[in-house]
């Protein structure tokens, strides 16, 4: 048997099981939750209360890669002066810092409708709110779950 | 790692008055995020683009915010309504202070 | 002698007339199964679908059993192709012991295996499509290839794929899709792409950097006086399951909205049939096929699935070709004023010593395979019970695997992916070179050996667990659950994750496993670039030099729980 070990104990180099492992898996930092979220919102619109409706928001169900996540979103409006889409934020509850980003739109931008790529850290929930023209708040969410991967098919 | 970073643009040249044009624009950057570690144990300090602004001749029509969330090499499409033939600037601004600026040209006929 | 009556009428009996005499039941088959019966079908309305589907580069006939674990979650519980054994024969009202029941479900395996033959063969399929095409006309049928065709034999592995694709290219397929195909890298896929003669279709694949196509995302053909309009869906999560350092500049998504617009596009171009050549998987593609408007047939791939009846989710007709070229499916369909008016269905089981080798493709497969004739025939070991993987958890197959890297790596537990593919050997058996790289032949092969703590590993198990499990089909991801040495666990898949994993325990010592404590732990086809380590090849037939004989074990280290 110890010949039979020797031959193959070449290698030295160890590297996590199965998929991007190692990534997942390292000591978790300390990340936002949906509260630190829900007082972000706060920040920006005190008690404003958001409805459902108007928004499209487009992420995966399943990250590719949880370093490049494209995220799509889309508001309903007719883009006019009185009637446009003034601001979009994006929340994710479960990184180490709840904000993403912000967009302002002006009437010139003819479509309330932008795509950026995100860094998720692990399976969470995605927070947006878009705030209209007249002062109406949409909101929306959607989970992207972050997986190891790997076990091909 | 730092090398200057390179702004990309797609643009349609040309448009017709009123219609909805795509833009896609990329910029090379690391952002990194003020997050991870070195391998003595010290936090790397954040350095990201935290803003980016869309003009046309002059005016600003769209703005965005970026958190250190976004990916490296952060890539942001958006649209414009084409009106009238003029230039467009694009500007991404660095938390080092840095303002990357790029530009094209649009023709509405 | 039997009669043919007798065999037809005798049921499991067969299996009992096989036990003793292997050549009289392969006589009976002979008789029984003919060319002619196989390919028997009463023609209907104007176009024909051919498919095939997940060959995974197997150009001889194999055996390759069916599971006999397949479950369904959520929605999908209790339905096919979640019915395995004898509840698919009681629902599909097929005779226990039967040619068609030996194809389809796990039931006698061996028995009727022994009975019946190899399956497949790429000489056999050609003959049944030239038989198809002949009988029909060319002009009526279109022929496509739902993906995992070029990877996973040896030859293949060697040749990167060039002979499997200058095989394929005798069949004249009108367009296919891809999945494996992507583990050749991109370099490779890009060029023998271009040089196919026929469209690799994918209207899920982007380029990474400003979301360009890489890939036709779909194709017109004019067959019978329809448009048929044929929509490349290539498995959309490639990226997750495959190393994605292989094709980094390529992204895969799963987006109705964009399946839908290419349906309408079809559809306004006039298209009177819309085919989705998916690999999506047959449960991603029957929630889909609920979620898309205007799809009329999709052909399914990716889980292996065979079905005998078309499955029907509104207006679309779902189809299940199997694998290893265990089948050829003929759908053909009355298209009148942009619809399906009638349609007739067989999946042809291509019984390998029952339908007749097309010369031309047999001449060419034995020209790729004689330069590596001496290397796939060398026998390594032999096996006393019947080895095979297919199934939601561990086959015996699996077992030869992680006993190997358990022995060869010293390793306290072993991790090896669940993969769908490999055929099964049956008792009594030679282990060659061949049926072990028919396992495993893939372009990531490396044996790593690392530790990991217990609570790492209890983390890897839920995560691949959820990506199985999830009851929405599209949040699972990848293939089986993944197969285990040195460990045993329970597993709820009704669970959530985080909670379907329990009793973990190191088979070494019966203990629970420690999640503080660091375990030696053997793997392959990890999907992280540069792993370190023997190709998986080299570590079984080591591990077979030294054992020589394999006797399968029962499969107890993995215990179900949880109820639906």
């Amino acid at each position: 048997m110890a010949l039979h070990k020797a031959v193959t104990r070449r290698d030295a180099f160890a590297l996590p099981a199965i998929g991007a492992a190692a990534l997942m898996i390292a000591p978790r930092l300390a990340h936002a939750d949906a509260a630190a979220v829900e007082a972000e919102i706060r920040k920006l619109y005190a008690d404003r209360k958001p409805t459902d409706g108007r928004i499209k928001l487009d992420v995966p169900q399943i990250a590719e890669n949880g370093l490049v996540v494209p995220i799509n979103i889309e508001v309903e409006s007719p883009m006019t002066a009185q009637d446009h889409v003034k601001a979009v934020h994006v929340f994710a509850d479960g990184n180490p810092l709840p904000g993403v980003l912000s967009f302002r739109f002006t009437p010139e931008s003819g479509k309330a409708a932008a795509s950026v790529r995100m860094r998720l850290s692990q399976t969470q929930n995605i927070i947006c709110i878009a705030e209209m023209a007249g002062g109406a708040l949409h909101s929306a969410s959607a989970n992207v779950k972050v997986t190891i991967g790997g076990c091909g098919g | 790692m730092s090398t200057k970073p390179t702004p990309r643009i797609r643009v349609p040249g040309n448009a017709k008055a009123g219609e909805i044009i795509e833009i896609k624009t990329l910029i090379s950057h690391e952002m990194e995020s003020g997050q991870r570690k070195d391998q003595a144990g010290k936090t790397i300090p954040r350095k990201i683009i935290h803003g980016f602004t869309a003009a046309f001749n002059g005016k600003v029509f769209f703005e965005a915010t970026w958190h250190p969330a976004i990916s490296a090499n952060p890539y942001q499409s958006f649209f414009f309504k084409a009106q009238e033939s003029g230039e467009f600037t694009f500007a991404w601004k660095d938390d080092d202070g840095s303002v990357y600026e790029a530009k094209a040209k649009l023709a509405v006929g | 002698m039997i009669s043919r009556r007798d065999f037809l009428q005798a049921g499991a009996a067969a299996a009992a007339f096989a036990g003793g005499s292997a050549s009289l039941g392969r006589l009976a088959a002979q008789q029984r199964l003919g060319e002619a019966e196989l390919l028997r079908f009463e023609p209907l309305g104007n176009v024909t679908l051919i498919h095939l589907t997940d060959l995974h580069a197997q150009f001889m006939p194999l055996h390759f059993r069916e599971p006999s674990i397949n479950l369904g979650i959520g929605e999908m519980k209790g339905r096919v192709p979640h019915l395995t054994g004898k509840d698919f024969l009681a629902h599909y009202g097929l005779a226990p012991g039967s040619a068609m029941a030996h194809a389809l479900t796990s039931e006698d395996f061996v028995a009727l295996a022994r009975n019946y033959g190899r399956m497949g063969g790429l000489d056999r399929i050609a003959r049944v499509v030239e038989a198809i095409r002949a009988e029909r006309g060319a002009e009526r049928c279109l022929l496509l290839d739902g993906g995992d065709t070029w990877t996973n034999s040896w030859t293949s592995l060697q040749t990167r794929a060039q002979d499997i694709v200058e095989a394929m290219a005798l069949l004249k397929p009108d367009a296919m899709t891809g999945h494996w195909e992507f583990t050749l890298g991109a370099a490779r896929v890009a060029e023998l792409t271009k040089s196919l003669g026929f469209p690799f279709l994918a209207q899920n694949v982007r380029e990474s950097e400003f979301d360009d196509r890489v890939f036709e995302p779909r194709r017109s053909f004019e067959r019978g006086g329809v448009r048929v309009a044929v929509i490349g869906q290539a498995y959309p999560y490639t990226g997750i399951a495959n190393p994605r350092w292989m094709f980094p500049d390529w992204r895969f998504s799963l987006k109705d909205e964009d399946v839908q617009k290419e349906v309408d596009a079809a559809r306004a171009e006039g298209a009177g049939l819309v085919v989705l050549l998916s690999h999506n998987g047959f449960d991603i593609d029957r929630k889909m096929a609920s979620r898309v408007r205007g799809i009329d047939v999709i052909l399914t791939a990716h889980t292996h699935d065979a079905l005998p009846e078309p499955v029907t989710v509104g207006r679309t007709l779902l189809i299940a070709t199997g694998s290893h070229g265990k089948f050829v499916s003929r759908l053909d369909l009355d298209i009148r004023a942009g619809e399906i008016r009638d349609y007739r269905y067989r999946l042809i089981p291509v019984f390998s010593d029952a339908i007749r080798p097309d010369p031309a493709m047999a001449a060419l497969i034995a020209a790729k395979r004689a330069p590596f004739a001496a290397e796939l025939a060398r026998v390594l070991g032999r096996t006393e019970g019947l080895l095979y993987r297919r199934g939601n958890f561990q086959g015996t197959l699996d077992d030869l695997f992680t006993d190997a890297m358990l022995a060869v790596r010293d390793a306290e537990i072993a991790l090896s992916p669940g993969v769908r593919w490999g055929a099964s050997l049956l008792p009594g058996q030679d282990i060659t070179f061949e049926d072990v790289t028919n396992a495993c032949a893939l372009t990531y092969p490396n044996c790593y050996r690392t530790t990991m703590t217990g609570a790492q590993i209890k983390l890897v198990l839920e995560d691949i667990g959820d990506n199985i499990f999830n009851p929405d089909p599209y949040a699972q991801g990848g293939g089986d659950m993944v197969r285990v040495g040195g460990l045993g666990f329970t597993i709820d898949p009704y669970e959530r994750q985080g909670r379907r994993i329990s009793e973990l325990t190191l088979l070494r010592d019966g203990r629970p496993l420690d999640a503080d404590r660091a375990y030696v732990v053997a793997g392959w086809a990890s999907i992280n670039e540069d792993t370190q380590g023997p190709p998986i090849w080299d570590v079984v037939s080591e591990h077979l030099a030294h054992r020589k004989v394999v006797t399968p074990r029962p499969l107890g280290a993995v215990r179900l729980a949880g109820t639906p």
